[in-house]
């Protein structure tokens, strides 16, 4: 049995040129990676087109199902000719906030994962390797034992500001030193400073009940109640999210290669990493704000998407963001109508739903290393 | 370079060569010496967890206590309530740690823990399933993460069985085992009674309360054949660290080498969680933390025994008297403890160049 799971590939590239400068060596490996025939980049696309369109269709029926079904037709015309109605009411303002949020939770949990497995290399990184869930958690934690807040309106602020600090410490943590981030401090020092954070909620969880029962609510994963208000706090951040790891997947491709063969292409890694690290805070920080720490999706989805583009990140970004889109959205929906009365979590059916497609996707193909 | 293979922090004193009869081994001061300090840490708490508590019993009729010529109230403390506690988190913190060293070493990844495989996940799943569902007492909560880590491990392996296991492809069925294992965990935490649901969080935090010589006898007798099964395979361990092919080179039969270490490291794991509940960051910190104290070129098995020992130790001990009267879990503190030593070690580190 061989768990060949080494944090940086070997170079094989090196080895049978040589006798070529780094910089014609990296530019063979850059393009063994990127390169394509314009057949598969096409089929690639229309790959891309189904997905957005399975999600479209999700979407109208995550908007329909819930406690009370409405058909189809009501909600189309909810959507373009508003009678304020109670069915158009539902869906204007229950449905619809929720569904949107589930989109934009999901696309930027999947890209967040994508980024961060990029980022550090690592197949078993997840967007809260940074401690971004960690600090939300431990933030939602404070507001609660510290302030007597219990309200999740206030909790986004909250998770998002503790999430942004954790990421700036562990990064800050991470780049000390003459070399700057690699993959491996950057992996230990978010393990550590999650550790102690994870310590100190448990502490308090401990001796504070009431604290233990409001979170063992929230650190399930879900997007029920969550309103246009909640949508529109987070928007902004998803936003530039998602603007900002758009433009990385060229200079994602380069950090693949490693730190030397990338610095021979030119890419000024130290920016690049910085950057991706940013993406990641904005996208799973707003994410775990929205709907509470949903790790699963992250740290799975992008293992699917390099299963169909291979490992060029320019396919595997969008790809990642549009499959945790369709994950969490029909999840969220399932979740609605598989308990006779009341709902099941988001974070519980992203998981018993995604994983077992996982695994079987897992067994059936090799999977390309991130 | 593999992170588990770092560049030499400095150039190392030069090692001398001791041959005692059959053994040959060299002699590194600065292993030696860190190993010797963390025996004197690990004993230094022993006897303070011996001594403190609500009821104070002072050095020597501790002594007295132990060979049994005591007081009875003080023989009772001692023997019967501090020393189990004590031997049990000094035995599952260095299973710990040997079976993290093992599996970071095979898997040259410093995040590889037992939790790759789901052994964590399945144990916490089976014993909240016994406290929730069963209302289970210790023994049967204990019987029931062994059960439910075994039967995830054996199903992740099956699951991943396709002409042969190939290693990436079961770490990424483990974690899709996982990530579906802790969603129950956290439904099953989320529907509870408040009072049922803390008693299964205090088990899926880790913790050392009430252990009697029965739990000592378990994990003593586990630790005592895998332990030093485990480290006779670590020179082997630490060559397969330079890759298969140099491993194979040099006359290590790999193949049989990582299946004897996986299940060896994978029971010690098991012993560990059913006497203290899933603390798995002991497991994770203790090779990083011992590698990097010891200034090994490499993962340190006995060190890693050692450094988990200590840590288990001071953080049980910790545990019992920071907030006295209120016990907090043990796993609170290891991951406050051995977190913080990280981040310190880690910053140190960078500071003086030596990363």
């Amino acid at each position: 049995m061989r768990l060949p799971v080494s944090l940086e590939r070997p170079a094989s590239v090196v080895a049978d040129l040589s006798d070529t400068d780094d910089a014609s060596v990296a530019r063979t490996a850059f393009a063994r990676r990127t390169t394509a025939k314009a057949t598969t980049h096409a089929l690639r696309a229309v790959g891309l087109l189904l997905a957005l369109g399975l999600l479209a269709l999700l979407a109208l029926l995550s908007v329909a199902v819930g406690a009370a079904s409405i058909p189809v037709g009501t909600v189309w015309d909810a959507l373009w000719r508003f009678d304020g109605s109670y069915d158009h009411t539902v869906v204007m303002e229950l449905r619809v906030p929720r569904t949107v949020l589930g989109v934009a939770v999901g696309a930027a949990l999947g890209l967040a994962g994508a980024l961060m497995q990029a980022l550090v290399r690592n197949p078993l990184a997840d967007p809260g390797l940074l401690g971004v869930n960690m600090g939300a958690t431990a933030a939602v934690v404070a507001a609660v034992f510290v302030f007597g807040l219990t309200d999740p309106g206030v909790y986004v602020w909250f998770s998002f500001a503790g999430a942004a600090l954790t990421a700036a410490l562990v990064y800050f943590l991470g780049t000390r030193g003459r070399t700057g981030a690699t993959p491996v401090r950057l992996a230990l020092a978010g393990t550590a400073v999650g550790a102690v954070l994870l310590g100190l909620v448990n502490a308090v969880i401990t001796v504070n009940e009431f604290v233990f029962d409001e979170l063992r609510f929230w650190q399930v994963g879900s997007l029920a109640g969550r309103d246009l208000e909640v949508l529109a706090q987070v928007a902004p951040f998803l936003l530039a999210g998602i603007a900002v790891s758009l433009f990385l997947g060229p200079a994602l491709n380069a950090v693949a290669l490693g730190e030397d063969l990338a610095a021979a292409l030119g890419a000024n890694i130290n920016r690049i990493r910085l950057l991706t690290a940013l993406a990641v805070v904005l996208l799973c920080g707003a994410a775990t704000a929205a709907a509470g720490p949903i790790a699963f999706v992250g740290l799975a989805v992008p293992h699917v998407a390099r299963l169909v583009t291979g490992p060029d990140q320019r396919w595997v970004l969008p790809y990642s963001a549009v499959l945790a889109a369709v994950l969490l959205v029909g999840a969220d929906t399932l979740g609605r109508v598989v308990l006779p009365s009341g709902e099941l979590e988001v974070g519980i059916i992203t998981a018993f739903v995604g994983a077992p497609v996982f695994i079987a996707l897992v067994r059936r193909t090799r999977a390309a290393q991130p | 370079m593999t992170a588990t293979l770092p560049r030499p922090a400095r150039a190392p004193r030069p090692a001398r060569a001791v041959r005692l009869g059959p053994l040959d081994f060299r002699l590194r001061p600065r292993f030696f010496g860190s190993c010797l300090a963390l025996a004197a840490l690990i004993a230094t708490a022993l006897l303070t967890a011996l001594m403190v508590g609500d009821y104070r019993i002072p050095p020597p009729a501790v002594l007295d206590a132990l060979l049994g010529r005591g007081e009875r109230i003080d023989t009772f403390f001692v023997r019967g309530v501090r020393l189990p506690r004590a031997l049990t988190a000094i035995l599952a913190g260095a299973a710990l740690g040997v079976a993290g060293a093992v599996f970071q070493s095979l898997s040259r990844n410093p995040l590889g823990s037992p939790d790759i495989i789901g052994f964590t996940q399945g144990a916490s799943t089976g014993a909240v399933l016994t406290i929730l569902v069963l209302n289970g007492g210790m023994l049967q909560v204990s019987l029931g993460a062994v059960v439910g880590g075994v039967a995830t491990a054996g199903a992740v392996y099956l699951l991943a069985l396709r002409r042969g296991v190939q290693g990436y492809r079961l770490v990424l069925v483990g974690i899709g085992v996982s990530a579906m294992l802790s969603a129950a965990t956290h439904y099953l935490v989320s529907r509870a009674e408040l009072t049922d649901a803390s008693t299964a969080q205090v088990w899926l935090i880790g913790s050392l309360n009430a252990r009697t010589w029965g739990h000592v006898a378990a994990v003593g007798a586990g630790a005592a054949v895998l332990v030093p099964l485990l480290l006779l395979l670590g020179r082997r361990l630490r060559l397969m660290e330079m890759g298969d092919d140099i491993a194979h080179a040099l006359g290590v039969s790999t193949q049989r080498t990582q299946v004897l270490a996986l299940v060896a490291a994978s029971a010690l794991t098991g012993l560990a969680i059913a006497v203290s509940g899933p603390i798995s960051f002991v497991a994770l910190a203790a090779p990083q933390l011992a590698r990097r104290l010891t200034r090994a070129n490499g993962t340190t098995l006995f060190g890693s025994a050692l450094m988990g020992a200590a840590l288990m130790l001071c953080a049980d001990l910790a545990a019992m008297r920071l907030l006295a009267p209120v016990q907090l879990p043990v796993g609170v503190v290891t991951a406050v403890i051995g977190g913080t030593y990280l981040v310190w070690l880690l910053y140190s580190e960078w500071r003086g160049g030596r990363a």
